[in-house]
């Protein structure tokens, strides 16, 4: 199970900026690989997938693989025209989704 | 003790890294199964060492369970030319991928940082590819110990 997400994104920026966007979820990353105590392995979980829109629109997305970080930390960059909504979703390997959303205005 | 302070330290930073991963020794990542992905990734276009692909990685990795890599292409980000995806793999984990960022002109600039796991000291490879196809790789060696005087 996912926990919360926090996201780090300026508040206001010039538009056409280019702004550097650190994302970071709580998650286990189960990889698959290890054993319990009775040598049985415990089964994968992780998020394997990380999508970042704007307005709608995709703006960055990740593939995840059991050799992510348990506790992703993604970071990544996004170029701001206009005022909007950041919309975060991160999907583990049950098909259960988390979503973030942060708004971002336009100085001037 | 014939056994160094600095070997005995590293031997059980890859043990601890390696019981995280369950490895027995075998069923590790292997230099074609990189190639295989690079292959499948790129759809069988020759890559280009380099050029404006840059993987940034620490020489010596404290902790086995979080090393931070980085990726990054030069690349106008328009329309008409931008960076597609970047596969990021390595070369001796239990299975060589670990990420792949696919970005948009949106983006602003084709670079993406995460958090990685690494069995053991080893090659860790990067692979991009442009909307018009191109293809670069490149790769870095990262030494993986527990910390103090390091590797």
């Amino acid at each position: 199970m996912a926990g919360k997400p926090r996201v780090k994104i300026p508040k206001s920026v010039t538009a056409g900026d280019v702004i550097t966007i650190k994302t970071l979820i709580k998650h286990k990353m189960e990889s698959g690989q290890r054993k319990d105590k009775e040598g049985n392995t415990i089964p994968r979980d992780i998020i394997n997938k990380f999508e970042a829109s704007f307005n709608g629109s995709v703006v960055f997305s990740a593939d995840l693989d059991p050799a992510v970080s348990a506790n992703p930390y993604i970071e990544f960059s996004a170029r701001v025209e206009e005022a909007g909504t950041f919309m975060m979703k991160w999907t583990d390997d049950a098909g259960t989704v988390t979503e973030f959303s942060k708004d971002i205005a336009i100085k001037g | 003790m014939n056994i160094s302070r600095r070997a005995w330290l590293s031997t059980s930073a890859a043990a601890t890294a390696a019981a995280f991963f369950g490895i027995s020794g075998s069923a590790i990542a292997s230099i074609e199964d990189v190639e295989k992905l690079i292959s499948e990734f790129g759809g069988g276009a020759t890559a280009e060492a380099g050029g404006p692909l840059k993987l940034t990685t620490p020489e010596i990795a404290e902790n086995g369970n979080s090393v931070p890599v980085s990726v990054s292409v030069e690349s106008p980000m328009t329309d008409d030319d931008y960076v597609e995806s970047i596969l990021v793999m390595a070369g001796d984990n239990p299975s060589p991928d670990i990420a792949t960022f696919h970005f948009t002109p949106a983006s602003g600039v084709a670079k993406a940082s995460i958090r990685m796991r690494l069995a053991k000291t080893q090659d860790v490879f990067a692979v991009a590819k442009t909307n018009s196809g191109k293809l670069y790789k490149v790769s870095n060696n990262v030494k993986v110990t527990i910390g103090g005087c390091g590797g």
